[in-house]
């Protein structure tokens, strides 16, 4: 039954709290436009995702108006591209990046990700093509997104492609030097890869997924700020409580604009991603509801802990509150898209390492951090290594998207503009992890990944 | 199918006329309305039935907003699904 309260509270939260579906996602299944003939697939890929996705756009506007929430992003993620450059050998992927881009532009979503190889355990056919393809794909694109999986609990991690993936980084962030170093903030390297996941730059649609089906990505951080920011003196059992509550609300919208997406487009609903997800503006920041629970500011001692919390409560509350919850469903913490995070960088409270121990409890990991520009490739790929071995022991997703800000140094500053937002130059270590990933070969998958 | 009309803002002459005008325009039949004056600010919310209106749903939200926009106030139209879906089990 409807009530006063409950209508201004909604009101409010989408109003005053920034509270928005950040994403509807379409997954297109590429498997049946493998061809031989590069130039045949390509226009395969094309039809196949604008006869798909071409009413993605406006029915996600119409959900938008009728239900008085803002839909941010219509996005599609498709299968990893390199399982379709595996049937073209000796052709440069880069056309299927191409064929992407004019899609996206087709149907006017604002990303397609799923420029992708799965690596974890070796290379197969297409794979290296690929990866070697993306500094020129992210280059020559502005709305495709890439990932490359490097490492699973199941099967170790790929230290072969950690190496490379250093490179690729490097490599993508000189060649969009021009542009604020776009290129990497468009690729995630990953460990334990979700096959479902609507967030960007990270989705790709997995093999084991239908052939078309529509995700939902919920986001709210400003929602529960100000719902912590009601109680000041209560308790941490009680914040864990009301934070679960506010994660329900928010999720019943994903839930609802999801159900109702996949009925106007005939399409089966996939999955709600419980996420926390800020972004730049004032009011949308996850570090601010770490701060809200009583630190100074975000990356002070205490704020691992606080991240654990929020996590787990994000998780506990939404998941009574979707038929369907996948995704990296938790908080994320992108430095450069979160103004508290941004303001604790440029502080130098948040550091690197407490980063890197805040992504052993929160949804993904190194996210939109800025580099200085000279950080060597072997240093990149020793940050992702350390990030996929914390994926890798605690059976979760992590991730690296990190931008060497090229001709850049310590405390300078980034911007992107947009969602994306800006950053500060953050230092890395000096000494060299070059030998280290020079070895190459495989870290063993860990002892409990043998649950058979 | 329902939805609610929420109008917040400075109060003048003729809010629910208007309001209830766009309603009527589209036949969309205005089934409960609670309003407050607190001091000079003008707050109501208004169930409407949209089953059976004559034209577009999104329009109606549009003719709404601007409305809003010209009398300086906040109206905001939404389907009765999300305050539903948000506040019951």
């Amino acid at each position: 039954m409807l009530n006063v309260y409950n209508i201004l509270e909604t009101i409010r939260m989408i109003q005053d709290e920034c509270l928005d579906i950040r994403t509807i996602t379409m997954g297109i299944s590429l498997l049946d436009c493998i061809d031989t003939d590069i130039d045949r697939a390509c226009e395969k890929v094309y039809n196949k995702i604008v006869t798909k996705a071409q009413r993605l756009v406006p029915v996600g506007q119409q959900i938008e108006k009728e239900l008085g929430i803002p839909i941010i992003n219509k996005r599609i993620s498709v299968t990893p591209i390199a399982m379709l450059a595996a049937a073209c050998p000796g052709q440069n992927p880069v056309k299927f990046a191409k064929a992407l881009q004019r899609a996206a532009d087709t149907c006017g979503v604002n990303f397609i990700g799923g420029y992708s190889a799965l690596v974890h355990k070796g290379f197969s056919a297409g794979d290296i093509e690929l990866i070697r393809s993306i500094p020129e794909a992210l280059d020559v694109t502005q709305n495709i997104c890439s990932s490359v999986n490097i490492g699973s609990t199941k099967s170790g991690i790929n230290m072969d492609a950690v190496k490379l993936m250093g490179q690729i980084v490097k490599e993508s962030a000189e060649r969009t030097a021009d542009r604020d170093c776009i290129g990497p903030a468009k690729l995630v390297v990953f460990c334990n890869a979700v096959e479902d996941n609507p967030f960007m730059a990270g989705a790709f649609h997995g093999v084991g997924e239908p052939d078309c089906e529509l995700h939902v990505g919920v986001s709210g951080p400003g929602v529960v700020r100000s719902a912590l920011a009601k109680y000041p003196d209560a308790s941490l059992n009680e914040l864990a409580d009301i934070i679960k509550k506010t994660a329900f609300k928010i999720t019943r919208m994903g839930q609802l604009v999801g159900a109702r997406a996949s009925q106007e487009l005939g399409v089966p609903f996939g999955i709600v991603d419980l996420s926390l997800a800020p972004t730049p503006a004032v009011g949308d920041s996850v570090a601010h509801i770490l701060e809200e629970m009583g630190l100074e500011m975000c990356g002070t001692h205490g704020t691992t802990a606080a991240l654990a919390m929020l996590n787990d409560a994000v998780k506990k509350g939404g998941v009574m509150a979707s038929s369907n919850v996948g995704g990296l469903s938790g908080a994320f913490i992108p430095v450069s898209e979160d103004a508290g995070m941004i303001d604790a960088a440029v502080a130098g409270v948040l550091s690197l390492e407490k980063l890197e121990a805040m992504t052993a409890v929160c949804s993904v990991g190194l996210d939109m951090i800025v580099l200085p520009g000279e950080t060597s490739a072997e240093t990149i790929s020793a940050i992702i290594a350390d990030e996929a071995a914390i994926g890798m022991v605690n059976t979760k997703t992590t991730a690296v998207r990190v931008i060497p800000a090229i001709g850049k140094k310590e405390g300078e500053m980034l911007e992107f503009g947009g969602l994306l937002g800006s950053g500060p130059v953050m230092p890395v270590k000096d000494k060299s992890s070059a030998k280290f990933i020079n070895r190459g070969g495989r870290i063993p998958a860990p002892m409990h990944s043998l649950k058979n | 199918m329902r939805a609610v009309v929420t109008v917040i803002g400075k109060d003048t002459v003729g809010i629910l006329h208007k309001v209830s005008g766009i309603c009527a325009e589209y036949n969309a039949n205005v089934m409960e309305v609670t309003q407050s004056v607190l001091q000079d600010m003008f707050a109501m919310i208004m169930l409407v039935d949209i089953s059976a209106i004559s034209r577009d749903f999104s329009e109606m939200v549009d003719r709404m907003t601007s409305l809003g926009q010209e009398l300086g106030l906040s109206i905001h139209t939404m389907h009765e699904d999300i305050f539903n879906s948000m506040h019951s089990i």
